[in-house]
């Protein structure tokens, strides 16, 4: 199917320049929590993308009948209900990642990216912009998280998706794990590493400076 | 029709209330069934690892079947409570939650591996995050632990959910929780440490809270089949 210019943007934007997590900063909790291994940071962006396109598909569909004064009710309303359904598809389906997930896939209700999208974007706009808007940001989400937990799961266990990938000689020569990684400040860290290659590799995103 | 209107705004709600609620319960009665068996099978998989047994979940059934010879409540003093004998997800010993169920008597599996006859006891505790749990097998000699399983909640990836791998686990393996006939555990201390008069495994660097509490549950979970187990020492 072709996209028009804006759809394509509204698609691809939150991927680099309107990135959810490096330039709008939302969503850095879930960021810090599920990164230490690199499986729940996929599962975590898959579940965080069909949330939130879901939702602003509904939210966008509904947008005409919705009581100004209780729309956030209603936001948090089908958010947690689609949450809960995934949990529980999950469960029935893939009992051993939601089980790796544990609390973490129930706090995607408290995600501020998905309420940000609805609010922001889904309100605004039509069904299929707002089905668009919430994969491109859930993948804009689910991307960084991916790297972060690359790199954690990588320089803190020394594995990727629960396979030794540095050898034994190295670890006998004298390498060690950097339990550093395990804990939640170094994904920040992390994080603002990669805003920092991001902006300088995107001149026009640079603030200025006095 | 008037969006601000009170009367709307009412009815609204009411209505994405009703339907919602309806929607969640019919996918909770749909997927029920199926949560219920990776539950038991989870169960399963978790009393097979203690008996150094791994299989994935697709044979877990069969190999449970095919390993444990039988279950059954005991009362704190260590004898069988009548009646409870069974093998099926739905009778006492595996439906009894040691966690929630208390008063209600101590499941004990009986299996049998290596050709010897084990013991298979539950335990619960509670970790930095959230509970954790886990089961034992005991040589028939009440005293000898033939192999661990520990799960939890949500404890620290790479910290406290390292009681999970079998590095940790098999730790424990050998290891005695009697001496001279009285029951004293075995200790979880911070690796490098020892500890007198009684055996005692290495922590997780970084997990202490989490290791400290498997110690407790060593100590007070399992503490709770201690009459149990000193029959079996004694040969009774």
């Amino acid at each position: 199917m072709a996209l028009s210019s804006k759809t394509k943007a509204v698609l691809w934007g939150p991927l680099n320049k309107n990135n959810p997590i490096i330039i709008q900063v939302l969503g850095i909790c879930s960021a810090l929590a599920v990164t230490s291994k690199l499986e729940p940071a996929i599962v975590m962006a898959i579940a965080v993308t069909i949330v939130a396109a879901l939702g602003n598909v509904l939210i966008s569909a509904l947008r005409k009948t919705i009581p100004t004064r209780i729309r956030i009710i209603v936001q948090l309303v089908v958010v947690a209900a689609l949450v809960t359904i995934v949990s529980e598809v999950l469960k029935a389906f893939m009992y051993d990642v939601n089980k790796q997930l544990s609390v973490f896939v129930g706090l995607i209700i408290t995600n501020c990216i998905l309420m940000g999208r609805l609010e922001a974007f889904a309100l605004g706009n039509g069904p299929w912009p707002s089905f668009l808007d919430g994969i491109g940001n859930g993948l804009g989400y689910g991307w960084i998280l991916v790297v972060v937990g690359f790199v954690r799961e990588l320089l803190g266990s020394g594995s990727l998706l629960g396979y030794k990938v540095i050898p034994q000689a190295f670890y006998n020569a004298g390498y060690e794990n950097n339990g550093l990684m395990m804990l939640a400040p170094m994904a920040l860290l992390l994080v603002a590493c990669i805003i920092w290659v991001h902006r300088a590799l995107n001149k026009d995103l640079q603030e200025e400076t006095n | 029709m008037n969006r601000e209107n009170s009367g709307y705004t009412i009815l609204y709600a009411s209505i994405m209330v009703i339907i919602v609620a309806i929607g969640l319960a019919f996918t909770h009665q749909t997927l029920i069934d199926r949560q219920t068996t990776n539950v038991n099978i989870d169960k399963m998989q978790q009393i097979l690892r203690s008996l150094r047994v791994d299989v994935p979940a697709n044979q877990a059934e069969a190999k449970y079947a095919e390993l444990i010879k039988n279950a059954y409540l005991i009362n704190a003093d260590g004898t069988k409570v009548e009646g409870t004998e069974g093998l099926k997800a739905t009778d006492p010993a595996f439906a009894t939650d040691i966690a929630k169920d208390a008063g209600k008597g101590l499941p004990v599996f009986e299996a049998e591996a290596d050709g010897k006859k084990m013991y298979v006891i539950p335990m619960t505790g509670k970790g930095l995050w959230g509970p954790i749990w886990g089961y034992m097998s005991i040589e028939s000699d009440g005293s000898t632990v033939y192999g661990t399983d520990f799960s939890h909640a949500g404890e620290t990836p790479g910290l406290g959910a390292e009681i999970a791998t079998p590095h940790f686990r098999k730790e424990f393996e050998g290891k005695t929780l009697l001496k001279d006939g009285q029951f004293v555990s075995i200790a979880v201390v911070k690796p490098g440490q020892s500890v007198a008069n009684r055996d005692y495994v290495d922590g997780i660097s970084g997990g202490t809270i989490t290791s400290k509490g498997v110690n407790a549950m060593l100590l007070e979970s399992v503490g709770k089949y201690k009459d149990f187990l000193m029959k079996l020492n004694s040969g009774q």
